[in-house]
């Protein structure tokens, strides 16, 4: 083999491990995941497990009931997908089919920009500013509470949102908006009923993915929504999200023991419902294709 | 032929974008009704002509114009509201653009905006229509199709039907059978033949001969000016200019 043709394979060998890389690793983590949140199932029913009211993983005997938890993941989630899916569409809307060039680009910057900053911070501004503003103006026992983290996790989604939203709408062949316009449509004649209808798989796909980041979202909802585990029944109670559980609890169990098993066993429910949203987005962007 | 009433009437009109002069001191009259084929070489200036007529040009930012443009003795920039006008003024485009509908929504979709919502109206409209567009027979058992699925020549004809489902009084065709085959060129040219004396059609082509073969009265555009408007069957047999004349018989273009 000449050294031409050895460059080329050992390239092409390169190219395609970095390509399985990626699909390995899902494999690999959720056999961890499963190895050791199934053992749990020995000792605890599924059902018990994922439709018991009461997490007491240290009480004795302990309590492994995780609707709590999903309810509260599911509240956060819900009330920040209310304040950021029309918000972010809306933005998106404007920055790809109304603003001035200049708007245009101070826009995309300014969303770019929101979305780097780091949750920590974002969780640390809302601690500090949003708590204590719901407190006082909705005359709450206390501001951390699953709104206050609806509303910042709004904030987290909407960069997702916005952007790949607009991209989405920017991918809209301006052909087919001079085509409305021609046959005397207004402006939002042509927006309503032709640009977003070409790009509604794109917006899907934006709004899934903006939900996945909120699901799967850890230290502001930590700092923000209060930790209680109990069975949520308002927005404007303290709640404990799936993440926060695992987060706040790993450190503290006994490597091996039902509350460690019970940790990866919520890691599984998360992996679950992250998987499904990606499913639906992905859903929506090839419906189109057909 | 007898000249009828003057339909659009351009009186020095100048059009620019940015720096570039696209379109100088440009007076031309349309009669009501007439097929007028426009024809020059590649930034000639005559999609710019005809791309004012329905003020598509003002969707670039970079545009500017000056002196008068004349519908039906209104003017199109202060008189007519723009949506209106657009309806008055309909556009047939180089390639076809159907919109991301089925066969029956891309009809409708002028309508429904001027207002029409009876349901019976609207199939009305859309049998009418693609019979006049010489496409019903081929579609008549599939409207519900997504327009995508047709072929180039079909969306083109259904593109020509969703334009006259808004009851244009003008018909704009740029370049319409440009990219279509001869059998979907034939059956457009034929329609615009057909509605002769219903409508006032303004015909920008980059074949010559389609410009022969269908418009009364045909012109002449070369870098931003009209070098020349006649009668078709003068023009294309004496032409007065002699770049007129190096155009049609092939030297340049």
């Amino acid at each position: 083999m000449s050294l031409k043709n050895f460059k080329e394979a050992l390239i092409e060998k390169i190219i395609f491990l970095s390509g399985i890389a990626s699909i390995i690793l899902v494999i690999l983590i959720f056999i961890f995941l499963a190895k050791e949140g199934l053992s749990l199932f020995k000792s605890v029913h599924l059902g018990d497990f994922l439709l018991g009211r009461r997490w007491h993983p240290i009480s004795e005997p302990p309590q492994f009931g995780v609707l709590p938890l999903i309810l509260g993941s599911l509240f956060v989630t819900l009330g920040a997908a209310v304040i950021s899916v029309p918000m972010g569409i809306a933005s998106a809307i404007y920055i790809a089919e109304v603003a001035p060039p200049r708007m245009k680009e101070i826009l995309k910057s300014g969303i770019e920009l929101l979305a780097a900053i780091p949750s920590v911070v974002l969780g640390f501004i809302g601690m500090t500013t949003l708590v204590p503003f719901v407190k006082h103006h909705l005359n709450l026992p206390t501001g951390l509470t699953a709104f206050s983290g609806s509303v910042m996790l709004a904030f987290m989604a909407m960069p997702t949102i916005v952007s790949i939203a607009e991209d989405a709408l920017t991918a809209v062949p301006q052909k087919y908006k001079e085509a409305a316009l021609a046959l005397g449509a207004t402006r939002w004649q042509a927006i309503h009923r032709v640009i977003l209808r070409a790009a509604s798989s794109g917006i899907v796909a934006a709004v899934m993915l903006g939900i996945g980041r909120v699901v799967g979202e850890t230290m502001a909802v930590m700092m923000i929504t209060g930790n209680a585990v109990r069975m949520p029944t308002s927005l404007f109670q303290p709640v404990r999200t799936l993440t926060a559980t695992i987060a706040a609890e790993m450190g503290e169990t006994v490597r091996g023991s039902a509350h460690y098993h019970a940790l990866f066993a919520i890691g599984i429910v998360l992996f679950v419902i992250t998987f499904v949203i990606n499913l639906i987005a992905d859903w929506a962007v090839h419906r189109k294709l057909k | 032929m007898v000249e009828g009433q003057i339909k659009i009437a351009a009186n020095n009109l100048e059009i620019w974008f940015g720096q570039i002069h696209a379109l100088k001191s440009l007076s031309i009259a349309i009669h009501e009704k007439e097929i007028l084929g426009v024809i020059g070489p590649a930034n000639s200036g005559k999609s710019t002509f005809l791309r004012s007529l329905n003020r598509f040009n003002d969707l670039d930012p970079h545009f500017r114009f000056q002196g008068s443009l004349r519908l039906g003795g209104k003017n199109i920039y202060k008189d007519i509201p723009v949506g209106e006008l657009r309806k008055r003024v309909g556009m047939v485009f180089a390639l076809p653009v159907p919109l991301p509908l089925s066969i029956f929504e891309n009809v409708v979709y002028g309508p429904r905006r001027h207002g029409i919502k009876q349901k019976s109206v609207l199939e009305g409209i859309v049998e009418k229509t693609l019979q006049e567009a010489y496409l019903w027979e081929e579609v008549k058992d599939r409207l519900h199709i997504s327009a995508m699925k047709l072929s180039g020549g079909q969306q083109q004809r259904l593109c020509l039907a969703r334009t006259l489902a808004v009851e244009p009084e003008v018909i704009l065709y740029d370049e319409p059978c440009s990219g279509l085959d001869p059998i979907s060129t034939a059956k457009i040219e034929e329609a615009m033949r057909r509605f002769r004396k219903r409508y006032t059609q303004v015909l920008v082509t980059n074949n010559t001969k389609q410009a022969a073969r269908v418009s009364d009265r045909t012109a002449f555009f070369l870098m931003g000016e009209m070098v020349e408007l006649d009668q078709t069957g003068r023009i294309f047999t004496f032409p007065k200019d002699q770049r007129t004349n190096d155009y049609i018989s092939g030297r340049f273009g």
